[in-house]
């Protein structure tokens, strides 16, 4: 099944003149571990917003979960966003709730009963390892313990896609392994995972699909990739690169 | 949606911007003080204008042997110009305006002259010769004293023909002006209450952004996301329009019913009827206006 699909998709700025996305047509199917690889600026964060139904595409359709988002009204894109889980870099906590808070804050808002908080967030805290700190303002974690609480904030509702925005960025190699182990484990339990990274030891360890872009366009989509390919990279421009039929285990 | 949740929000956001909250308190608190006052005013220029132009008559003068103006000669009306003008008045023209009249004779006219004027000085000059015999005319609709003051006035023997509202009108466009300064002062503090309320709203927004993006970010709905901000500027405005309706109130009951109704007049004043009228006027329109000021200055936090 397709989770995300990519149609010929540009995006350009307003006020500038090179496209962040450059004609990107892709497909990322269920339970998919998907490395999004290029350097600063090659546009790996707008194709996150994309998804996220952050920006709109300048030109070109994007499928997501089966819905065409250009016809999605702005009104049903929180619900829309509640099957997205989302990490960055920065982690993004709220620095005055504690660890406990700041996942259930993140139920609270969609509405969710405080029955299923008080079970759904214990639960997630021990799934990323922090059963023992739910009651710790996030200052008083380390970086690797923060972006945990960020990833069990992202994937406490259990959404199908979860993406990640450097989530590795800020942290030493140690840690980013012990990150890494996380999300391979929530891919593990069936939900589609994108990462944009340009940490290359992760990526070639990992032995997952790779999409690298350059300059806002595709030049290399393989299945079990590292960050560097051995070939010159293959110029793939029109017909979509579907991931090889690999890496769709359910 | 968790009403708790959104409550505590709400909470802490006033106790968050207390300076700015306080400020949109008293502007709304001056400003729907001034709106209830026009409101007020019109009510009570109503009440007068259903009292006065009630009891306002035509008066047609006849002529004195003093008069020299309208139809006379220095001469008085004599009975045959009185006994034509009563013709006219029942003429088939003048009739169906008129609900009734009364004639008032020399001393008719000089009692009413000297209990009106008792006490006062150089009324002992005046003779009941000197003032003239007049015809009281009632109309059923006061508003077309025209055709009765123009039909009379060419009568042999009429001096003049007075409508008695002449003489309110200057008082209502006194109250009128009084009530259109109030409406432009109320005017210009409620522009001022609306940004305000949208400053606030942007500050307390902008203050919790972090919360907002990730609001947004998990898929809390926009009204889920709106409503803590919108909330806020409805509860700061409702403390201004509580306060000044307890302006209007204590207005009416101590200074117009107290102290004017107290002064020896007919006049009637507005009473508290009156100023609960103008309360959930005042309350519906500050919660509504902070409401909508609110919800468009958060609609920027929402874009998606
Ligand atoms: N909000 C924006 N407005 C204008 N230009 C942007 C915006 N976001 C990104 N860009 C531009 O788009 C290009 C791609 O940026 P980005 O997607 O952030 O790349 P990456 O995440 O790979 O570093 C860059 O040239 C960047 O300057
Ligand atoms: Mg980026």
């Amino acid at each position: 099944m397709v989770m995300i699909r990519f149609d010929q998709v540009t995006k350009l700025y307003a006020g500038s003149a090179r496209p962040a996305l450059n004609s990107v047509t892709l497909e990322i199917l269920r339970g998919e571990f998907v490395f999004l690889v290029g350097a600063s600026g090659s546009g790996k964060s707008s194709f996150l917003r994309l998804v996220l139904k952050e920006e709109n595409p300048s030109k070109g359709q994007i499928h997501v979960l089966g819905q065409e988002l250009g016809k999605l009204s702005s009104r049903k894109v929180p619900y829309f966003r509640r099957n997205l889980g989302v990490v960055f870099q920065d982690f993004r906590l709220l620095p005055q709730k504690s660890v406990f808070d700041n996942v259930a804050f993140s139920l609270q808002v969609i509405g969710k009963s405080k029955g299923f908080i008080q079970e759904a967030v214990p639960d997630v805290l021990k799934m990323v390892g922090l059963a023992g700190k739910s009651g710790r303002l996030p200052h008083e974690l380390s970086g690797g313990e923060q972006q945990r609480v960020a990833i069990a904030r992202a994937i406490v509702n259990k959404p199908s896609i979860l993406l990640a925005d450097e989530p590795t960025g800020n942290l030493d190699p140690a840690t980013s392994a012990g990150i890494m182990t996380l999300l391979e484990r929530i891919s593990g339990g069936g939900t589609t995972v994108l990462m944009a990274t340009h940490d290359a030891g992760i990526v070639d360890k990992m032995k997952r699909r790779v999409i690298e872009l350059v300059s806002g366009q595709i030049v290399r989509d393989e299945s079990q990739g590292g960050y560097q390919t051995q070939a010159l990279p293959v110029q793939r421009q029109a017909p979509p690169p579907t991931a090889s039929g690999f890496g769709a285990p359910s | 949606m968790r009403l708790g949740l959104v409550l505590s929000e709400v909470g802490h956001g006033l106790r968050r911007n207390i300076s700015m909250v306080i400020s949109i308190v008293l502007v709304t608190f001056i400003s729907l003080t001034f709106v209830g006052a026009a409101i007020l005013l019109q009510l009570q220029i109503n009440q007068m204008k259903g009292y006065w132009y009630d009891r306002a008559q035509v008066a047609v003068y006849l002529c004195t042997q003093y008069d020299e103006g309208g139809n006379c000669n220095a001469e008085e009306a004599t009975a045959q110009q009185k006994s034509n003008i009563e013709q006219v008045l029942k003429s088939a023209v003048l009739a169906p305006l008129i609900q009734h009249y009364d004639f008032e004779d020399h001393e008719a006219a000089f009692k009413r002259y000297q209990a009106q004027f008792a006490g006062a000085e150089g009324t002992s000059f005046v003779t009941p010769d000197f003032l003239p015999e007049t015809f009281w005319v009632n109309l059923k609709d006061p508003s077309q004293s025209d055709a009765v003051v123009e039909r009379m006035s060419g009568v042999p023997g009429v001096e003049q023909v007075v409508d008695q509202r002449k003489y309110l009108q200057p008082i209502f466009d006194a109250l009128n002006a009084a009530s259109i300064t109030a409406v432009g002062i109320a005017g210009l503090m409620l522009i001022a209450a609306v940004l305000l309320i949208a400053t606030t709203i942007r500050l307390s927004a902008f203050s919790r952004r972090r919360e907002l993006g990730i609001m947004r970010l998990v898929g809390a709905s926009n009204r889920f996301i709106q409503t803590p901000f919108v909330l806020e500027g409805v509860v700061a405005a409702l403390i201004g329009s509580a306060l000044a309706s307890g302006a209007i109130v204590a207005v009416v009951q101590f200074f117009v019913q107290g102290y004017l109704n107290a002064t020896p007049s007919s006049t009637p004043f507005v009473d508290l009827g009156d100023a609960f009228i103008v309360v959930p006027i005042l309350i519906v329109g500050g919660a509504g206006l902070a409401a909508i000021s609110a919800a468009v200055a958060i609609r920027r936090y929402l874009k998606v």
